[in-house]
């Protein structure tokens, strides 16, 4: 069966952009605009526009929404404010991650309130479908998938949110970080969210589908003259490696477990909450399996790729890469991997890259770090 | 003088050849066209290979790699390596500025021309470029 490939609102706004499309996750996406590494650098000094409205937006509304939400996520969901904003992990009964995921809880004009979880574009059919059976002992929560009405677009670097303040009716400064608030934009209701995935300040926004347009191109116009550039995939990327950001199908796979990765901060284990996968999980704390996740810096003009062979001194295969580019902010190629506990502390750690070994120091995560 | 992109030959796979007859033998400079350069976007290194290597037309020459990716190169022409561009992968900058002449990557010396027919002429690999963009 073919699959049709699907088109996010903003399709034609980069098509007219000159973007570089490429299938992602079912949609078509841009991957650049003009280079990686000026988008990049536009991010880190400027700002950059970042269409991600293939992500999943799904809305949990009614009685029951928090009670299904502290079941499904690692996070306690029931308690968060209004206005508040939480990552958090959805495992499998074995404590393997099956997404990471956003939840805000919101509250629209007319007082209504409710949770939205955005999901990973690759995980939300997936996502749907291990929901599904959980919602029976929910029967007053409304489950709905609001992908496909609406558009999501990411504000992000140093001038973001001053810039973009120009033309909202909400001073995004007003919001705090991980807060996010309903406002209206052209009369029609816009979520606005101090979130990213790019280690700079700045925010994301979800509107309804056939506002994107017009809201792209006037974020574009209000800060052209500032050096906003949109960017694509690729700098995406490269933006939240040196930030030291997991991406699911890298750092994060259903074998692998949130302790392992080091997002022990995004599980509510404490009061023996129960949650799908706890049991787990309790297992883990106290008997943690034998990775975790590094940061490597390989002594190399090539960059390290995601499946390449971390060994140690003794020629002992102790590792893997799963994310490794070149990173654009520290003109030095970087990697994230898996490496055994015991050889953390270790130096003289290898990468084999493609039959070459090449020394590669072990360092914290992230890479860079906004001031 | 820069070379004739109309005059040279392409690979399906990208490399361009710019084939001349020097005492008795024909030599292929090969490249990488401005097409797959761009496409490539942001080189940050370029595996060479070993001067005196012998490869076949469709062999793989050596690697660029850009943030992104790893690309093969592939020789467009069968023969012996007999010189090899040095400089370049230290000033990677200048193959999106010049491909066709600092850009050089590879002096082939052709041992069999057979495979020149399977080389693609300017036109054609413009409409195989305009058919994939």
């Amino acid at each position: 069966m073919t699959q049709e490939i699907a088109k996010t609102p903003l399709d034609s706004m980069h098509r007219q952009a000159g973007a570089r499309m490429v299938p992602f996750a079912g949609f078509d996406m841009p991957l650049s605009y003009t280079s990686i590494v000026a988008e990049h650098q536009a991010c880190r000094v400027k700002a950059a526009l970042f269409d991600v409205s293939h992500m999943g937006r799904l809305r949990f509304d009614g009685e029951g929404s928090e009670a299904l939400l502290d079941r499904l996520l690692t996070r306690k969901v029931s308690g968060m404010p209004i206005g508040a904003v939480r990552y958090s992990l959805i495992c499998n009964e074995q404590g393997g991650v099956l997404d990471d995921v956003l939840v805000s809880h919101l509250e629209t004009p007319s007082q209504q309130r409710y949770h939205l979880m955005v999901v990973n574009a690759s995980n939300r059919m997936k996502i749907r479908n291990w929901i599904e059976p959980f919602l029976a002992e929910f029967p007053r929560v409304t489950f709905s998938d609001r992908t496909e009405i609406t558009a999501m677009i990411a504000v992000q670097g140093p001038l973001a949110i001053d810039v973009c303040k120009r033309i909202f009716h909400f001073d995004p400064a007003r919001l705090k970080y991980y807060h996010a608030v309903i406002t209206d934009q052209f009369s029609k209701p816009v979520v606005l969210s101090r979130t990213g995935y790019t280690g700079e300040d700045g925010f994301e926004l979800i509107c309804r589908a056939e506002e994107a347009p017009r809201i792209w191109e006037n974020l574009m116009l209000v800060g052209r003259d500032d050096g906003f550039m949109p960017a694509g995939l690729g700098a995406r990327d490269t933006l939240r490696l040196e930030a030291g950001m997991p991406l699911y199908g890298h750092e994060l796979t259903e074998s692998i477990d949130p302790l392992t990765a080091g997002l022990r901060f995004a599980c509510s284990m404490e009061d023996g909450r129960e949650f799908v996968g706890s049991d787990a999980l309790n297992l883990l704390a106290t008997n943690p399996t034998a990775k975790t996740r590094v940061g490597l810096l390989p002594d190399s003009r090539r960059p390290a790729r995601e499946g390449y062979l971390v060994f140690n001194s003794l020629g002992e295969e102790v590792g893997y890469v799963t994310s490794g580019s070149q990173s654009p902010t520290l003109d030095r190629p970087i990697a994230m991997a898996y490496v055994r506990r015991e050889d953390v502390g270790k130096r003289d750690l290898e990468i084999d890259i493609r039959g070459t070994r090449v020394p590669a120091e072990l360092v914290k995560i992230p890479f860079y770090r906004r001031k | 003088m820069t070379r004739d992109q109309s005059q040279l030959l392409y690979a399906s796979t990208h490399e361009w050849a710019d084939i001349e007859e020097a005492e008795g033998a024909k030599i292929a400079t090969v490249g990488v066209s401005s097409f797959a350069i761009e496409q490539l976007n942001d080189l940050v290194y370029m595996d060479l290979p070993e001067v005196g290597r012998v490869v076949n037309a469709g062999d793989e020459l050596g690697e660029v790699e850009s943030v992104k990716a790893v690309s093969p190169l592939y020789s467009p022409v069968s023969g012996e390596v007999i010189e090899v561009h040095s400089e370049l992968p230290d000033q990677l900058e200048k193959l999106n500025s010049d491909p066709y002449e600092f850009g050089w990557i590879v002096k082939i010396r052709i041992s069999d021309d057979a495979y020149l027919n399977e080389l693609l002429n300017f036109e054609d690999y413009q409409r195989q470029c305009a058919e994939s963009a």
